[in-house]
């Protein structure tokens, strides 16, 4: 192996899986019982499916409560699915909706600081230790992201720079004259560090970034391995949603080998997203889950309409927990073109990151003797128009090019007019799949 | 000296080159000189008018995506290596063309070319100082 393996708490993440099921079924209880006391949503739910917290005597029955959706957070907005009184509650965070009302979120002391462990656990399982000085991009706020990784930094002992988000040449000067060692972003925005970085000449070597924990957004191992050899870093994955918790959920451990899932705080079910059936361990499917020692905010077999999958072996690192892949991206608008997921939103990034703004665009999927073809349509405006017909086929070639190293398939771009795409209600159509018809 | 230049983003399908004509010609706006650079997909139209304000203004209306970019035109005798000696300064001075068009005065006696360069100011310094004849903006745009 090429580094020392360390752990933030050897017994809880190397359990053998007997006790891990042990304790799972433990805390399934007392949280069942805590939300069918304080949680009128969850009171409602228990009794329409006429299966009472206390009739579950093995984790296999968990199938038969229902699920907790986005809907129901908010229909129940803002503090409805709170099980403890405000005075009890000591952090506020809420989840970016992009439609409607964002998700308020809360934390007790307690639940603070099991968060706090678990983002310790895999920023250690990652490599960062006490040596360490992490560069925290990810913009402070309501959104998880940035404190869940700021207080894991500061339990492990690592100076934390709270940079935050945005102004990237000023980044790049704290990054070389403080030194920092490990990057968190987003992925996307680590490979707009890497665009700025060649722009000036920048040598990654000469900084002393060594490893890099991404989140906050799905990404390819293509991607990976653009970051890993643009930053010379070893580029790592989490995974958590504010819902859950925020970051923390799971992380990979330097060998890259999947997210080990934090089972002793939560309980993932992989479901068959149409029918909601329990999918046998190994399947890819929707990642539902329930929280299991949340005090604030639990949740109840939530749908995070994440598609994954679980694989149970022991890692190489030692940890029992379960590992899991690498998010495929969103049960709502995943497409499958030669064979690979692709996700509009992958798409969205690239092309804002391309030129900074995020122009209309649309998907064409279609079939050419009998391979799937992407055809990208990007409406023209004036910030991606240029006069001169070297620098618009430019544009056309680091979009495509970046296209397949974001999505890990080929993609045509094609420049139309604007408003040349078809709008339903104001909102362009993302989306023509002409292979069913 | 520099004149303006509008370039307009077309689709490569047919019809589209008449729209823009079209809505120049419903607004009384005269075209002086064009080319248009294309590829499979989509092509780069480029007009001189005789308003480019406002052929700007109902260009945008009408949804089209458009610039402005400064270009000059230089007078070249209507003879045998007129345009070679131009090239040659420009070449000396290292002043790169990003494209060029040309096309014939009413009077017959000189060629009128358009030039785009990466840095016009250099070009009009080196162009001027070699004697060459930079046409006044007002001369092109009424030609």
């Amino acid at each position: 192996m090429s580094q020392p393996v360390n752990f933030w708490n050897r017994t809880a993440e190397c359990l053998p899986r007997e006790e891990i099921r042990q304790l799972q079924l433990d805390r399934l209880q007392n949280t069942l019982s805590l939300v069918a006391n304080k949680v009128p949503c969850y009171q409602a739910k228990f009794k329409e499916s006429g299966f009472q917290p206390g009739d579950i005597q093995s984790l296999d029955d968990l199938c038969h409560l229902p699920f907790t959706t986005k809907d129901d957070l908010r229909v129940n907005y803002p503090y409805g699915m709170f099980a403890v009184p405000m005075r009890d509650v000591v952090r506020i965070h809420s989840s970016s909706g992009t439609t409607g009302k964002p998700t308020v979120v809360g934390y007790t002391k307690e639940d603070i600081k099991i968060w706090t462990e678990l983002v310790a656990r895999f920023m250690t399982a990652a490599g960062v230790t006490t040596e360490d000085i992490v560069h925290i991009a990810f913009g402070y706020g309501l959104f998880t992201g940035a404190f869940g990784l700021h207080y894991g930094s500061e339990a492990i002992g690592a100076s934390v720079i709270p940079i935050s988000g945005g102004n990237t040449d000023k980044q790049l000067m704290i990054m070389q004259d403080y030194r920092s060692s490990a990057l968190v972003c987003t992925p996307s925005y680590g490979l707009t560090l890497a665009d700025r970085m060649e722009k000036q000449g920048i040598d990654p070597r000469s900084l002393a970034l060594r490893v890099g924990l991404f989140g906050a957004e799905p990404w390819s191992e293509q991607m990976r391995i653009e970051l890993e050899q643009r930053l010379g870093i070893i580029a790592t994955d989490n995974y958590g949603l504010s819902e859950i918790m925020g970051p923390g959920v799971a992380g990979e451990c330097f060998l890259k080998q999947g997210m080990h899932f934090a089972e002793d705080h939560f309980l993932a079910e992989i479901i068959d997203p149409d029918t909601g059936a329990v999918l046998p361990d190994g399947s890819v499917g929707e990642l539902v889950i329930t929280s299991l020692t949340k005090q604030a905010f639990p949740m109840i077999r939530y749908r995070t309409r994440d598609i994954t999958r679980f694989n149970y072996d022991t890692c190489e690192c030692g940890r029992t927990l379960a590992r899991m892949e690498k998010t495929r991206g969103r049960t709502d608008d995943m497409l499958i073109i030669k064979g690979v997921n692709v996700f509009p939103t992958q798409i969205e990034e690239v092309l804002f990151q391309i030129e900074g703004c995020e122009p209309h665009y649309q998907l064409i999927v279609d079939r050419e003797n009998n391979m799937d073809s992407l055809e990208v349509q990007v409406e023209v405006n004036e910030h991606i128009f240029f006069d001169e017909m070297k620098q618009q086929r430019q544009f056309v070639i680091q979009a495509e090019k970046r296209l397949a190293t974001v999505l890990g398939v080929s993609a045509k771009v094609k420049l139309v007019e604007p408003a040349s795409i078809k709008r339903h209600e104001g909102k362009a159509i993302r989306v023509i799949d002409r292979r069913q018809q | 000296m520099k004149v303006e230049q509008i370039s307009i983003f077309i689709e490569n399908k047919s019809g589209r080159l008449a729209e823009v004509t079209g809505v120049l010609g419903e607004n009384s706006i005269n075209i002086r000189a064009l080319s248009l650079a294309d590829t499979s997909d989509f092509g780069i139209l480029r007009l001189i008018v005789d308003d480019s304000e406002k052929a700007l203004k109902v260009l945008r209306e009408q949804q089209f995506t458009v610039s402005i970019t400064h270009v000059i035109g230089v007078a070249v005798s209507d003879s045998p290596g007129g345009l070679t000696t131009i090239l040659q300064i420009l070449d000396k001075n290292n002043v790169n063309v990003e494209y060029m068009y040309a096309f014939v005065e009413r009077s017959g006696d000189n060629a009128v070319i358009i030039f785009r360069f990466d840095d016009i100011d250099e070009a009009i310094s080196a162009l001027s100082k070699n004697g060459v004849k930079i046409l006044p903006s007002k001369r092109i745009t009424t030609i």
